[in-house]
């Protein structure tokens, strides 16, 4: 590591000229969710004591999503061979179509849906009549059209909870009528304070309508796992997979990136649960860790010092054939590690970096970046709740400025102000970053690129973040006429 | 510009009757009037037609795909000495957003011009105020005046109490004002000095009160309405009486000052409505001891 700190005084001050800004009771509300860690020597555990997972203040550009954009966005939409309906206007389906990158195996429209957009377009009369009809009928049609989709998924919109559509009868009617699973969802978008709800009744719905509704053939092995919450971000949890087969573990399902209706009901038959995205999927591990006494392990597979770390602790659960088999699998890719840290190291070295990600990555990319000789000064959760910021500090050093559902007006400040040499958020974040003459990437999205997750992935997150930190175009950000 | 009137009041207790009976009253006083029925029973005008209303514009609007695909000659049906009658209707109980159907289906009414040249339009809105849709009359600048039925039985207080609410609520920002209430005999104690003295502490009047006949039910299972039924009994003169008034009424609403739960129950004690738990104790103790000495 480059510094042993990041400077808390500059950031506390930087944290009050922003908050100066707000009316009384917004910069009240707001003070609760900016802060800089500390390690209190006494109790020698460092904390950032931000408020989390609380209603944004109105009047703020808040960057969160919904709860539909949390299960039919995240949760819900990658599973690949069944078919997701947006129940509802035409709009929340239409403008999320694709948005996410999930990647996937198969044939779009034959045995793979993950790119369409399904919608029941209501129209007045389906909410002054209700829409359960429709449904009925979209369900038949949806099943007569793609005759290999093995499911079928309803995702509610806001209007659905307005209107009460009973969307469950429905679906027990039409899982009847088609021989296939048909989930309710009940994911409307004003429930909850930002995505974070829509994951968790995802999960719920995983638990409710899918698990022990049929019997899965499966022959378990003394190494099966889950691969839980790795959405397949430009093909992420490929690479994963990989890593976890090299050291002699049978990877089950992967959830819900590229993942089938099959592997999510065959998964209380693991032996144990790989959990990457904590935040989204930490509660059907809870579920499967109560009913089916399947432990769970929390992985990250960010950047080689975290790769490998994560794979002893995974290792550990199993006998010492899985252990060699680590051990292995992190000395045959050392070469790889050594090769991309010498190449971009140098180049990256030093560099001040601010994040702000959802609610896995502020904390578990942080460390992909260290081994960069990268320095993380900010970083923050759209929707990350108590626990997430717990397993923050970890990762992150002393001084460090975090900020929790961060405002349009404070990160651009934020920004302003610490000039890092880049900044990793959305897609909404970049442009403006950019203009103000500070180097982006997506941190949703990989920018089009990836995957980051593994060995592999760290190659290419490297030279990602080398094109961004020392494109040449940054050289040119001044006007000709100003430079002089 | 037409006056735009409506009924509220608890459900069941003779809203559509009585609005119906009065706006045949109306009509005959050479008013040309156009009644939008809110509620999705679709029963606030049957006694007007003479049978009752299968088009309503939201079920046409679902056969014909949406409302843009009505004309307004589709919902409208004229019946009792030419006033003019139309539904908005609904979904079926416990589907869908009856709600929303009332927005939809009186945005499309004023839209396509339905109130040009009528002297009186005439709102029939559902029992319970259960949500945004059920206000709409009383939103957004349509009903100027509200007339809430209502009778001496304690629930029938209550609701006018919220109804009022209702409308202070809606009073500073629009026109809507209350025109009075119109006490429906149900020949409770007291019944008119309580009327009177709930009119007095809502800042309003008690515009008319409407004895009970047996005659009402005889027009109704006619599907007529007793102007028509019985044009020269008592109770046809009590309707056109109160016609009479409400057409006198015009722009002289006021704005409700409604009373707390607990003022609203000190009334109700005063009148002997409802009993203080000493009362109650003290009858349910005598009626015990009759019981004992009867056993």
């Amino acid at each position: 590591m480059s510094l042993e700190t990041n400077d808390a005084a500059f950031h506390e001050a930087l944290i009050k000229e922003v908050l100066e800004q707000y009316p009384e009771k917004s910069q009240k509300k707001r003070a609760r969710h900016l802060s800089v860690i500390k390690t209190d020597e006494a109790a020698g555990s460092s904390s950032c004591g931000v408020k989390s997972n609380i209603k944004s203040v109105p009047g703020v550009m808040t960057i969160r999503g919904c709860a539909y954009a949390g299960s039919k966005g995240v949760v819900w939409g990658p599973v690949k061979d069944m078919l997701h309906i947006s129940h509802g206007p035409v709009g929340c389906g239409h403008y999320s179509w694709s948005q996410r990158r999930n990647y996937f195996t198969g044939t779009v429209g034959i045995d793979s849906f993950v790119t369409m957009q399904v919608t029941s377009d209501f129209q007045e009369r389906d909410i002054v009549f209700g829409g359960d009809k429709n449904l009925e009928k979209m369900i038949d049609e949806l099943d007569g059209l793609f005759p290999l989709n093995n499911g079928i998924s309803i995702q509610s919109e806001c209007p659905i909870g307005l209107i009460g559509d009973d969307i469950e009868a429905v679906a027990k009617k039409k899982a009847k009528d088609i021989g296939k699973t048909v989930v309710p969802v009940r994911c409307e978008g004003f429930r909850g304070v930002s995505q974070s709800l829509g994951h968790h009744i995802a999960n719920d719905a995983i638990r409710d309508w899918v698990f022990d509704k049929t019997k899965p053939e499966w022959e378990t092995g003394p190494y099966d796992v889950n691969l839980i919450a790795d959405y397949n971000i430009g093909g992420d949890a490929w690479p994963s997979r990989k890593l976890l087969e090299e050291m002699g573990l049978r990877v089950i399902g992967s959830w819900s990136g590229d993942a089938t209706l099959a592997e999510m009901e065959r998964a209380p038959k693991a032996k144990l649960n790989l959990i990457h995205c904590y935040r989204s999927m930490n509660y059907i591990c809870r579920h499967m860790e109560e009913k089916y006494s399947i432990p769970w392990v929390e992985y990250n597979f960010f950047g080689p010092t975290q790769i490998a770390e994560s794979l002893r602790k995974i290792a550990a659960q199993f006998d010492d054939k899985i252990k060699e088999g680590a051990e292995k699998v992190i000395a045959k890719y050392q070469p790889l590690v050594d090769a991309v840290v010498a190449k971009y190291k140098p180049r990256l070295e030093g560099k001040k970096v601010m994040l702000y990600v959802g609610g896995l990555r502020p904390r578990h990319v942080a460390t992909a970046y260290d081994d960069l000789g990268m320095n993380i000064v900010g970083s923050g959760y759209e929707f990350g709740h108590n626990d997430d910021y717990q397993r923050t500090t970890h990762y992150l050093k002393d001084g460090t400025l975090i900020y929790d559902d961060v405002t349009g007006y404070e990160l651009e400040k934020f920004i302003e102000k610490i000039r890092p040499d880049l900044v990793g958020s959305g897609i909404k974040e970049k442009y403006a970053t950019q203009k103000m003459g500070v180097p982006f990437r997506q941190m949703h999205s990989w920018d089009y690129s990836g995957p980051y997750h593994g060995y592999d992935g760290f190659a290419i997150f490297a030279r990602d973040m080398d094109m961004a930190v020392n494109s040449p175009v940054w050289s040119k950000f001044k006007a000709p006429w100003k430079a002089a | 510009m037409a006056r735009q009137i409506a009924f509220y009041g608890k459900g069941g207790i003779g809203k559509s009757t009585t609005s119906q009976n009065t706006l045949a009253a109306l009509v005959e006083m050479d008013q040309k009037i156009l009644i939008v029925g809110c509620d999705p029973k679709a029963d606030s005008t049957r006694l007007i037609l003479n049978t009752k209303m299968q088009d309503t514009v939201l079920h046409l609007a679902a056969k014909a795909g949406s409302v843009e695909d009505l004309e307004l000659e589709d919902v409208m049906k004229i019946g009792y000495k030419g006033i003019m009658c139309t539904e908005a209707g609904g979904p079926e109980p416990g589907v869908g957003c009856a709600g929303r159907g009332v927005i939809t289906a009186i945005n499309f009414l004023e839209e396509n011009g339905a109130y040009d040249g009528i002297d009186y339009v005439s709102y029939d809105v559902l029992g319970d105020v259960v949500c945004g849709g059920f206000a709409m009359p009383i939103r957004e600048n349509k009903a100027q005046e509200i007339y809430i039925v209502m009778s001496g039985e304690m629930m029938a207080l209550y609701a006018a109490n919220n109804i009022s609410k209702g409308i202070l609520k809606y009073a500073g920002s629009g026109g809507v004002r209350l025109g009075g209430l119109i006490c429906n005999e149900r020949q409770t104690d007291r019944e008119l000095d309580l009327a009177e003295s709930l009119a007095k502490r809502l800042n309003t009047q008690l515009i008319h009160f409407v004895p009970r006949d047996n005659v009402v039910q005889h027009a109704e299972l006619r599907r007529q309405t007793v102007i028509q039924y019985n044009p020269d009994c008592q109770q046809a003169q009590e309707y056109r009486s109160l016609a009479t008034k409400i057409h006198a009424n015009g722009g002289k609403g006021t704005i409700p000052t409604p009373i707390t739960m607990e003022e609203l129950e000190d009334m109700l004690l005063e009148f002997g409505i409802m009993k203080t738990d000493e009362q109650a104790l003290a009858e349910l103790e005598a009626k015990e001891k009759s019981l004992c000495s009867a056993g």
